[in-house]
């Protein structure tokens, strides 16, 4: 391969995107507006469950009102969920309607109930406060125990049960035996914490219906324009494809919020055809607190069986999966395909079963978030780990190695479906050891009891699978779409190149590292290659961003495109300088004719390809842009080691992080800067969820952290300087070698963080402390095991 | 925000004028608490009256006295010289507050105006025999704080300066809260030639108060030694999603300590 100047892989090239953001010259979907626009504000439900009535005619005629929709205006199809999951007995999951504007019953605190549509965002405000709503209330389900309790209320009259599915994987016989026969049974009762994303630009949107054409146009802070084009088009308004263009600008930020469709797309898109207006609406921060899907919140108990060397025989796991009142795009799929499948984690433990009850609730609809399901996975694998060592006096380091899946064994089968391509976990915990200076910890240790305190150092050794995925797998799981992605690569005639990509990007650095693909590929410098991504005009197709799947997805795509490019060039070059196609050789950028000095650039072929007057015009088109689809054969298996060391205050329980160390393995690395950014963002939002965040409700479905006074978002000094390294071993079903790298930190990193908090407290007897670990559940926790003692 | 006006006086005297014009306006200092209220459309006002034309930033210092104008912000106390050199915990007080932006712009006046439970001035204020000087009269700190985000100042009045005592030492500690960083709990701890005061901040159930538990066992023997053994009560503390009372009581006792070793 060329190696492309100094642009191609491996090479640390700043973001190209980056100076657009910086300055301030972002074009994002609250900097559009278009002519003759209207504003939008949504009146959300204050009651978390009620029946309710409104009346909106003193509203209608204040100042500035176009138009004002209620639930039954707006008779259209309901918001669909992208994803069928089955339960145990056979029967399809229980999918209640969700209209996108409330009719007569509201489900949670800040369900839409009306739109209100003017001409400035304050004249909306001011007609909403002449609203009459009258709430007639029901009793509140907010804890999941209660929901299976069918005498406490129903979210959903009308599917008889609080529980969308229960679904079960593996094999409970093999587990239950194994666990009657175990020489040690370890058990945990866990709670993975709700969290509120939080992306850093809030969600917006603007329908623009054209009447002339009859053409929509949706712009939408979305991870996956295509995908909402299918919902939205498909499901809930009836367009067809050609009829609705969507457009996702620069988006900041997502965490997988935005992959999902929203109420308020199908709203303003439906409404601007209704008014033959604009209609643009942009979420507020407290808005999006109570409106953006949530992320995480699971109930779970979970049972590990050794033998008595401390070898994993069995693990059996159940589990509570809040789906909030309203099951959102891939709700369903999140507790059961993204779960499930990873309770191998990294070791060999031969029986696996787990029994997933999913459960509505009046709360925010919960979906993916920055990892989706793998988190909540590897929280519990590396805490039944870190426990059952405990228990059986086996190290923590030894406890893994012991029942890490070897080198030679990989593919590996899981007893849970999935099988892994490559790793190497003891290269990533031996890294990780080293960087982390777990040698030195014994004398840290020493030096903070000596002032009174507390420390503890805590391993996770996860995996997790992404670049989601071989469409027919996930297909057979229940995806109601396909999971491939498309890219089309554009030599122009003077030889720069466009790519349009179906990978979204909304701050991952797409345009940067797809460009180094180019770069590598063909022998052209990064600033010779635009990245096109987010407009279903431009771009053929594309199933988005989110799973960690650009590059491995969406990179692949582009790879592919990119060989028939070359090809199609050497028919071109072997035309021109009269030779065979065969004896062509792409060396720097250059297609040479082996064992000649003839050779002629990209720049020469498509010059040559684009004014073809000189062209082999019975075999070739002219022109040189290529196009393809890719789907995978198998997710990838980005793995590692993460260690985190922190020191307590007995006094206070503050919880103070020492160290943070990440070694992982995420297949090739095409952007190192890139991929240890990613990591970065990953971890502090793992740091952030196992000791700040957490999305608490009142027992009236009130969410009490609905703000930034209350929801604590961690910060740059709740972190210490990460120490990050690379063990790589290749995916080995894809060209490049890659598996994916954004999603790790978050995944891998709870656990890590828990099992320090854990370890320090250990010697007191405390054996789990919950997400978020306050310095207040810290404090009580070492209070109560004092009082035991 | 509702439609409102904006008025930008250049005297007290003018200010007072302008805001009795209307039953509904409101004085503006910092901005920091007012505008986010006014944008949640938690509250409104017809005008707000801008008090940063009226010549009210300035400190000042005498041997026993800090005089600081009520519209000096944060950053200026924190940096001044005269601040940091006669009372140190203040302006290591007003530099804890918030982040750039809030000191950049937040104004003392406007934080003991506010009154806000979890602020950190009114523990200073209380703790340093404080007189708080409005366009009408002199007012003593004990007699402003009246409870949670209620101080004694009439409508239309305006704080004009801010009188601080200066002690012999002094120490001001915050645990902040996880989220909002204001004072989950805030303990000032003033030693006087007439004695020691404790005031506390982001506990109590009324806002800012004094500790006589720890005041009396500092005045026995000003060690941390003797704050070992007391009990704060957690009766008439806070209790909410970040902490219980119970914790905040074992907080005051805690950042008692954490000051004290730095006076000592
Ligand atoms: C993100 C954030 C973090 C913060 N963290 C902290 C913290 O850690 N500790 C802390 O103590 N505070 C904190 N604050 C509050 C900050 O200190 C503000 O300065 C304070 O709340 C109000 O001061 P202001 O000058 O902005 O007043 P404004 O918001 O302008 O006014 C507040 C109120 O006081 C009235 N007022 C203002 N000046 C006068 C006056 N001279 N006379 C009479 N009435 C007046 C106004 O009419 C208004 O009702 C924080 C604020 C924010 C936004």
């Amino acid at each position: 391969m060329p190696d492309g100047g100094s642009t191609g892989i491996g090479v640390s090239v700043k973001r190209k995107e980056d100076y657009r953001f910086l300055v301030g010259e972002g074009n994002y979907t609250d900097d559009i507006n278009r002519p003759n626009q209207t504003h939008t504000y949504m009146l959300r439900s204050s009651s978390a469950h009620a029946k309710f009535s409104i009346d909106t005619s003193k509203a209608s005629k204040a100042k500035g009102v176009v138009k004002i929709f209620v639930g039954t205006d707006m008779e259209v199809g309901s918001i669909p969920c992208g994803w069928q999951v089955d339960s145990k007995d056979g029967t399809p999951m229980r999918e209640p309607a969700h209209p996108p504007i409330a009719k007569d019953k509201v489900r949670y605190v800040g369900e839409i109930i009306a739109v209100i549509i003017a001409e400035s965002l304050e004249d909306a405000k001011n007609a909403a406060e002449l609203i009459d709503v009258n709430y007639n209330d029901i009793p509140v389900i907010i804890d999941m125990q209660d929901a299976l309790d069918n005498s406490k209320g129903l979210v959903h009259d009308e599917i008889e049960s609080n529980v969308c599915y229960d679904w079960e994987l593996g094999d409970s016989e093999a587990v239950d035996k194994a666990i009657s026969e175990a020489a040690h049974i370890t058990s945990l009762d866990i709670r993975n914490n709700r969290l509120i994303p939080n992306a850093m630009e809030t969600r917006s949107a603007i329908g623009d219906y054209e009447h002339a054409t009859g053409q929509y146009t949706l712009y939408t802070t979305s991870q996956n324009p295509h995908v909402i084009r299918l919902l939205m088009g498909a499901f809930v308004l009836g367009l067809p494809e050609h009829k609705l263009r969507v457009i996702a600008p620069d988006v900041g930020g997502g965490f997988g919020s935005k992959i999902f469709h929203y109420a308020e797309e199908a709203i303003v898109t439906w409404a601007s055809n209704k008014i033959r207006r604009p209609v643009k609406w942009t979420s507020d921060r407290s808005e999006a607190f109570i409106s953006d899907a949530h992320g995480r919140d699971h109930v779970t108990s979970v049972k590990l069986a050794l033998d008595k060397d401390g070898k994993f025989l069995a693990l059996k796991v159940d589990t509570l999966a809040n789906m909030g009142a309203y099951l959102s795009t891939f709700a369903s799929s999140v507790p059961t395909y993204l779960y499930a499948t990873l309770l191998a984690g990294t070791y060999t433990t031969p029986a696996i079963h787990c029994n997933v009850k999913s459960i509505f609730t009046n709360t925010v609809p919960v979906d993916a978030y920055r990892g989706a399901g793998r988190p909540e996975a590897t929280y519990l694998i590396e805490r039944i780990v870190d426990k059952a060592a405990r228990e059986m006096g086996i190290s923590q380091v030894e406890i893994r190695r012991k029942n890490f899946i070897p080198v030679d064994a990989f593919p590996y089968q899981t007893p849970v479906a999935l099988q892994y391509d490559s790793g190497n976990y003891n290269a990533t915990l031996d890294a990780a050891l080293k960087k982390a200076d777990y040698e030195g910890f014994a004398a840290r240790k020493a030096d903070s009891v000596k002032r009174g305190m507390l420390r503890g150092i805590g391993f996770s050794t996860y995996l997790e699978a992404c670049g989601i995925a071989p469409s027919a797998v996930v297909g057979s799981l229940g995806a109601r779409a396909g999971l491939f992605e498309c890219a089309e690569v554009r030599v122009h005639p003077t030889g720069s190149v466009t790519v349009f990509t179906g990978s979204h990007s909304h701050g991952q650095g797409h345009e940067t590292t797809f460009a180094q693909l180019v770069s590598e590929k063909l022998g052209i410098s990064t600033d010779m290659v635009e990245i096109s991504h987010g407009d279903t005009n431009n771009i053929p197709f594309g199933m988005g961003t989110y799973g960690s799947r650009s590059l491995a997805v969406g990179g692949e795509a582009i790879v592919k495109a990119m060989d028939k490019v070359i090809a199609k060039a050497k028919k071109i070059a072997a035309h021109v300088m009269e030779a065979s196609a065969d004896d062509i050789e792409l060396n720097n950028g250059n297609f040479e004719i082996a064992g000649t000095d003839k050779s002629m650039s990209l720049a020469d072929i498509s010059l040559a390809a684009y004014v073809p007057h000189n062209y082999p015009h019975e075999e070739l088109e002219p022109g040189l842009d290529e196009k393809a689809f890719y789907d995978p054969l198998n997710f990838t298996y980005p793995g590692g080691c993460h260690i985190c060391e922190v020191e307590i205050n007995p006094n206070t329980g503050e919880v103070k992080v020492e160290g943070m160390t990440a070694v992982d393995d995420v297949g090739k690395v095409i952007n190192p800067m890139i991929v240890e950014g990613q990591i970065h963002g990953g971890l502090a939002q793992g740091i952030g969820q196992a000791l700040l965040e957490n999305a608490a409700y009142d027992s009236n479905g009130q969410l009490l952290s609905g703000s930034y006074m209350d929801y604590a978002m961690p910060r740059a000094d709740n972190f210490v300087d990460f120490k990050v390294g690379n063990e790589v071993t290749l995916c080995t079903h894809n060209s490049l070698g890659v598996k994916g790298c954004g999603e790790v930190g978050a995944i891998g990193s709870p656990p890590a963080v828990i099992n320090a908090v854990v370890d320090a407290l250990s010697e007191l007897g405390v054996e789990d402390i919950s997400m978020p670990a306050t310095s207040e559940k810290v404090w009580n926790a070492i209070n109560q095991a004092k009082n035991k003692n | 925000m509702y439609e409102l006006q904006y008025s930008k006086p250049s005297s007290v005297n003018d200010a007072v004028a302008e805001i009795k014009k209307s039953s509904d306006s409101k004085f503006l200092a910092g901005g920091m608490t007012l505008i986010p209220t006014l944008k949640a459309r938690l509250s409104s006002a017809d005008t707000l009256v801008d008090l940063k034309g009226a010549n009210l930033s300035k400190i000042s210092v005498s041997s026993s006295e800090i005089t600081i104008g009520s519209m000096t912000r944060h950053c200026d106390v924190a940096s001044s010289n005269d601040v940091k050199g006669s009372l140190p915990a203040l302006a290591k007080l007003a530099g804890g507050i918030g982040d750039h932006m809030v000191r950049s712009c937040g104004t003392i006046g406007g934080s003991l105006a506010n009154n806000d439970p979890a602020a950190c001035y009114p523990s200073a204020a209380l703790a340093l025999d404080t007189t708080i000087v409005t366009n009408e009269r002199s007012i003593s700190a004990e007699d402003f704080f009246v409870g949670m985000f209620e101080t004694a100042l009439n409508e239309n009045e305006i704080i004009t300066e801010v009188k601080f005592q200066i002690p012999e030492k002094a120490s001001y500690i915050k645990f902040p809260n996880p989220a909002s960083r204001y004072a989950m709990v805030g303990v000032f701890v003033a030693k006087k030639a007439s004695g020691v005061t404790v005031a506390v901040t982001g506990a109590g159930e009324n806002g800012v108060f004094r500790c006589s538990e720890i005041e009396i066992a500092l005045n026995s023997n000003f060690s941390t030694e003797s704050l070992e053994n007391i009990d704060i009560s957690p009766d008439s503390l806070n209790s909410d999603i970040h902490a219980s009372a119970a914790y905040r009581a074992n907080l005051i006792k805690e950042m008692a300590k954490r000051a004290l070793q730095e006076m000592i």
